[in-house]
């Protein structure tokens, strides 16, 4: 299992590669982590004529947070490197909480955010996550820079807004407000596969134990990560009772439309979905509970 | 081409083994400037300037690395192929985490496959030197 | 420890070896990376094979334009069937022959049709695989597509024929009868009637398959590497195919990756990759990937059984009836019908069932074939018996473990004949065992009263259960011998070659135990040798777990008889009568005095140099063969504690339990890691792994990211205990084989475990895999 034949370059500096990107465009692929990529790569399911190597580009990985809470990571940051910072889990503890539920630490060594956000598989942890937090993505190509909305930048399967010409330079994450309450979970059929279902949610509540605002994404079931309206709509306004959970797992259920392939069947992944928004609305309620305690 | 053939053929190093080539199985693990990695899934001028440990490198010329030996003592292999990539795993996460708990242990190495041991062997192999380096800190 | 007749008294002296938990010696190249797997070895001017893999799973093949490919630089050949010319044959059937499967053999390359998702077309041999592989993109082929047939139903209709020339997919049948089965059932108290089905699953030893073959132009001799299992009657065969005399042919096992059954059988490859270094006149290299490994490597166990009992009220098993097919794949592999005929012949296992009925149906579809995956068969109707034994004892209120224990045979009911359970072969009997004491055993490890209570409890959003599984499992035999070869050098140097093959299970440690301890020597003296045409005498194969059984039983006759030739070459030179002379340690002691003694070195030298001694023959050695035509029966208990979220159909193993008795143990190390890797096999193997076609025949678990191996997190520690309660008194050992019985047990253990936990949600577990989308179903279709 051997790639095809590819033409290589490895810019060191980001112009020179975003020229390459201009002038093979479509025919090229860049090269981050190479953990999606490279697979495909030795299967001979992708065959690119060239490849555009952008692990010299050390200026595009980093992790910065600014004085307003502003976390901004560089599209080249290892996951590892990510999963590793305390920087990360003060800012932003959803996404550290995802972080190390991709694959393995071997994996994680080598992959990107950037290159994990532009794969976008469907059951993948850092796309949902991005969707969920509503980053802001850098997309820099030789005529500047467009910022993206993830709402806007998952479009279908294994596709997003992302030009041929174009590189994810950085991600920026909205401010995360500490009292806020947060899950992840997912089923996966071993550990550190990609999710057959997973629901990503966070909520807010008020002094009177009151639902301000709640972001469900649900993920592996669909083309795209989803956010699920309807089932966010249903708990602002709500004060929890123990039928919530339930009516959640419900209408995240119904509004689900997954479809079925060797793992899993459509019906298992709604039922399923449904199962695990009700548990991560539970932890997230303890969680944004024990805030308000403090 | 691939690190991994690299490794192996330009460099005659072949202890590093090719189990699947999509990175799923780990045979192909080797250290990267200290780091794991999946060598079928890096280009070799990837490499470029890098520090790599090979299962070639683990240990003196006639003394075993104590990774080695515990494999050893708990049969923590049969056919062998897999070790290698367990060996060279293994040093990556002690070197994090010198001091793992079975469970953390069981949980790191399961991106490394093994067809023959069932992994029990290779967790006490590894939570063995892991003891020892703890015992000789104190 | 009773001595079963014909069992040679060991010397259990402080030397011993036998049953010692020796570290292997073997391990040190592994460890440190210098083994030669075949993939490390690299020969001048060596060229590099790929195979072009049908992508289709039945189709005629219109027309093959190899001129693209031949234009690529560095491509030297592409052989396609016309290449084969008259040497073409088809891949042979070498054991479980029953009429009509000889319509459905592999041609070595495609001709006129392909029949399966992998199936060989054409081998390009280039400067390098990435060349080779470049070569196969420019091959063209136009195909004319036919309906595939994926399933047994469906193949049955015949109304798309995988092979036309045979006129129907139903390739063989094979029944038999014990007892009186229509009798048994008419008079019975209670019966039932269950349909239960096991997956397609197989092997996937981490190293896939290779060879390198090199052929000598001038000497007209072909050596080929990469060779395992069967190296003697591989070399048999394509020394044959090849036209070439058998002593030209060399046959070399390097070291191994694992076989597990599936490394070692013919195919289309061990003929084409030394054809190809005939031709070529360079040596060539194959080395299959991982996703033309779960194409184009035997695949196993998938099989259906309508399994009919018969028993009294108060659980008394009276008789079983099974019907069964074997989904055979496209075409019928070296094994002939084996798989589906041992699913057949063991079905009854530990039980006293005195009326038994089979009719094996073996089947074709468009699918990889079948071959032997670690106790072929065994796991399989394991499944089948021991969940009818818990629905039987759910419907009669009996308790499970009370229903085994009352129809498990007893020993002083043993040897037992069960019967004629394998095509033109002896009775099956069992040699020797305590099973019920096994079950005890068993029971007491695992706890099983405490868990008890937990049946079906549901606890902090979980189902517990608790499943039991007892088997046997036929080790040795099968063919009819083995032979060990061991020679004595300067320097205390003592070589035993053995005629079987080595993939991972630690011979060369074992072995040397057993020689050292027959031969009298300290095991450090010993090296063993293995698996190689030209120095390994000739025998059989590694397969059954018969390694230990056979090949141990030919090296502990073969060192005692060299032992033997050492006293007496001692006497001679000594000047005593050898009664008067005992072989410990590598020393010459005279028995009942005080002498020093006399170090085997110095007769040796004497031996060598003088040409006086030893009758004159300066080589110390000694060839010999142990023969056996009966398979000796291990025999166990498997006990599985699961855990299943009723809302997901995740199941978690718990607990899991295997108790063996291998009749006597040569190095508990090595037989223990057996157990644990092949329980760990079996669990990976019944809730992860599946070979899925679609309904055109394409393969959706084209790499191992469909196709899932077991890892650490998916199984718990195995607790294993190995007992030798009964050793076997067919061989002077009293061993039978390790390595299979771990995994016989699996998928009824846990199918009985989750059955148990989910009583509640009425589920009765009668398929595999346990997978959550399949677990959620049953729930699901049994809420309505």
């Amino acid at each position: 299992m051997k790639p095809a034949p590819f033409e290589y370059f490895a810019p060191s500096e980001l112009p020179e590669a975003l020229e390459l990107l201009e002038r093979y465009g479509d025919e090229a692929k860049v090269l981050a982590g190479g953990q999606s990529l490279m697979p495909l790569m030795n299967l001979r399911l992708a065959r690119p004529k060239v490849i555009v190597d952008i692990n010299r580009l050390s200026n595009l990985s980093f992790i910065a947070v600014n004085s307003s809470g502003v976390l901004t990571v560089g599209g080249l940051t290892r996951q590892r490197e990510m999963e590793r910072s305390v920087v990360v889990r003060q800012q932003n503890p959803l996404l550290a909480a995802a972080l190390p539920m991709i694959g393995h630490f071997q994996i994680r060594n080598r992959g990107t955010l950037g290159g994990s956000i532009v794969h976008a598989d469907p059951a993948a942890e850092l796309p949902a996550v991005s969707l969920l937090l509503e980053v802001e993505f850098s997309l820099r190509s030789k005529s500047g820079v467009r910022r993206v909305r993830a709402q806007d930048f998952f479009m279908d399967y294994l596709t997003t807004a992302l030009r041929p010409d174009e590189l994810l330079t950085e991600v920026q994450f909205p401010s995360w407000s500490q009292r806020d309450g947060w899950a992840i979970e997912e089923i996966a059929r071993r550990n550190g596969d990609f999710a057959i279902v997973g629901v990503a949610l966070r909520i807010r509540m008020d002094e009177a134990d009151m639902i301000r605002n709640a972001g469900i994404v649900t993920f592996g079931v669909g083309g795209i990560p989803q956010r699920v309206h309807r089932a966010e709509e249903g708990l602002i306004g709500r004060k929890p009772d123990p039928q919530l959970a339930a009516e959640l797992a419900k209408v995240v259920a119904e509004e689900l439309k997954p479809d079925s392939d060797l793992h899993a069947s459509a019906e298992y992944r709604k039922e399923v979905g449904g199962v695990l928004a009700r548990r991560a609305l539970t932890s997230a309620l303890v969680r944004a509970r024990s805030k308000e305690e403090n | 081409m691939t690190l991994a053939d690299f490794v192996r053929q330009e460099l005659n190093l072949t202890g590093t083994h090719l189990g699947c080539e999509h990175g799923v199985c780990g045979a192909c693990t080797i250290l990267m400037n200290g780091e794991a990695v999946r060598s079928c899934l890096m280009l070799a001028p990837q490499a470029d300037g890098a520090v790599l440990n090979t299962v070639e490198g683990l240990g003196e010329s006639q003394e075993l690395h104590p990774l080695q030996r515990a494999f050893q003592d708990h049969h923590a292999l049969q056919c062998g192929f897999c070790t290698p990539g367990f060996l060279m795993t293994a040093v990556a996460i002690l070197k994090e985490n010198p001091t793992p708990s079975r469970e953390e242990v069981r949980e790191a190495i399961s991106g490394n496959i093994c067809r023959c041991t069932g992994y029990q062997p290779i967790i006490n192999a590894i939570l063995q030197v892991s003891k020892k380096s703890m015992e000789t800190e104190k | 420890m009773t001595v079963g007749a014909g069992m040679d008294e060991i010397n259990k002296t402080s030397q011993s070896y036998v049953g010692t938990p020796i570290k292997r010696r073997e391990d040190v190249r592994f460890i440190t990376g210098r083994a030669t797997y075949v993939d490390d070895i690299k020969l001048p001017d060596m060229l590099h094979g790929a195979i072009l893999r049908s992508p289709r799973a039945h189709a005629r093949i219109r027309s093959i334009d190899t001129s693209k490919a031949l234009a690529v630089p560095g491509v030297i050949k592409i052989f396609t069937y016309e290449d084969l010319g008259d040497l073409a044959v088809p891949v042979p059937i070498r054991m479980y022959q029953l009429p009509g499967l000889e319509r459905y053999l592999q041609p070595l390359l495609a001709r006129k049709k392909v029949r399966y998702v992998g199936e060989p077309l054409a081998l390009a041999v280039a400067e390098s695989r990435y060349l080779a592989e470049d070569a196969l993109d420019a091959i063209a082929i136009e195909y004319e597509d036919l309906p595939a047939v994926v399933d047994v139903e469906e193949a049955l209709k015949n109304e798309s024929l995988v092979n036309e020339e045979a006129g129907t997919n139903l390739a063989a049948i094979h029944e038999f009868l014990i007892g009186d089965v229509d009798r048994a059932f008419r008079s019975a108290e209670y019966t039932r009637c269950e349909d239960f089905r096991v997956h397609r699953f197989t092997g996937n030893p981490l190293e896939t398959r290779g060879f390198v073959a090199s052929f000598d132009g001038g000497r007209e001799e072909l050596t080929v590497w990469g060779v395992t299992k069967l190296p003697h009657l591989n070399r048999q065969i394509i020394a044959a195919f090849l036209k070439l005399p058998e002593r030209k042919v060399h046959f070399i096992e390097n070291d191994v990756g694992g076989g597990f059954g599936i490394r070692g059988e013919l195919y289309p490859e061990d003929f084409i990759i030394p054809f190809a270094a005939v031709k070529l006149g360079q040596p060539v290299k194959w080395i299959e990937d991982r996703r033309e490994h779960l194409m184009a490597a035997n695949h196993s166990r998938e099989n259906r059984c309508r399994l009919e009992v018969a028993a009294r009220k108060d659980g008394t098993l009276l008789a079983l009836r099974a019907t069964l097919y074997g989904d055979m794949g496209a075409y019928v592999r070296t094994h002939g019908g084996l798989v589906p005929c041992s699913t057949a012949a063991l079905l009854t296992g530990p039980y006293r069932v005195p009326n038994y009925q089979a009719k094996i149906h073996l089947v074709v579809t468009n699918k990889m074939g079948l071959g032997t995956f670690r106790a072929p068969g065994r796991y399989e109707s394991c499944f089948y018996r021991e969940r009818m034994l818990d629905l039987m004892a759910g419907d009669l209120g009996i308790d499970p473990v009370e229903l085994r224990f009352k129809n498990l045979i007893r020993p002083e009911e043993i040897p037992y004949e069960v019967g004629v359970t394998r095509p033109g072969s002896a009775p099956t009997v069992l040699d020797s065992g305590n099973y019920p004491s096994a079950l005890k055993r068993a029971l007491h490890e695992f706890d099983y009263e405490k868990l008890k209570p937990l049946q079906g409890r549901y606890v902090e959003g979980r189902y517990y259960g608790t499943g039991i599984a007892c088997f046997v499992k036929n080790t040795g035999g099968l063919e009819p011998y083995e032979g060990a070869r061991i020679v004595i050098g300067d320097r205390n140097d003592v070589a035993v070659y053995l005629s079987i093959s080595m993939l991972g299970q630690g011979h060369e440690t074992g072995m040397a135990q057993i020689c050292a301890d027959a031969l009298g020597v300290p095991m450090d003296w010993i090296t063993v040798y293995h698996g190689n045409t030209d120095t390994s005498p000739f025998g059989w194969g590694t397969f059954a777990s018969r390694g230990t059984v056979m090949c141990g039983s030919a090296v502990h006759l073969t060192a005692q008889k060299l032992r033997q030739r050492l006293l007496r070459a001692a006497g001679e030179q000594m000047g005593v009568d050898r009664a008067t002379l005992e072989l410990r340690g590598g020393k010459i002691y005279r028995i009942n005095t005080e002498a020093a003694p006399v170090d085997l070195n110095e007769i040796v030298s004497k031996v060598r140099h003088l040409g006086t001694l030893n009758q004159g023959s300066p080589e110390l050695e000694e060839t010999g063969y142990f023969h056996s035509s009966q398979m000796t029966y291990s025999y166990g208990v498997h006990l599985a504690h699961v855990a299943v979220d009723p809302e997901t159909g995740m199941m978690e193993v718990v607990k899991y339990l295997v108790v063996e008795d291998v009749g006597r143990c040569i190095n508990p190390l090595l037989v223990h890691g057996q157990t644990v890797g092949s329980a760990v096999q079996g669990i990976g193997g019944t809730i992860l792994e599946e070979l899925i076609y679609d309904e055109t025949g394409q393969l959706l678990t084209g790499s191992l990211m469909d196709y899932l191996l077991p890892t650490s997190t998916d199984v718990p520690d195995i607790d294993s205990v190995i007992l030798e309660e009964a050793p076997s008194p067919l061989n002077p050992l009293g061993v039978k084989g390790a390595g299979e019985g771990g995994i016989v047990g699996t998928g009824a253990a846990l199918a009985n475990a989750l059955s148990h936990a989910l009583a509640d949600c009425r589920v009765q577990v009668k398929s595999l895999p346990l997978t959550p989308d399949r677990i959620r179903a049953w729930i699901r279709e049994r809420s309505r």
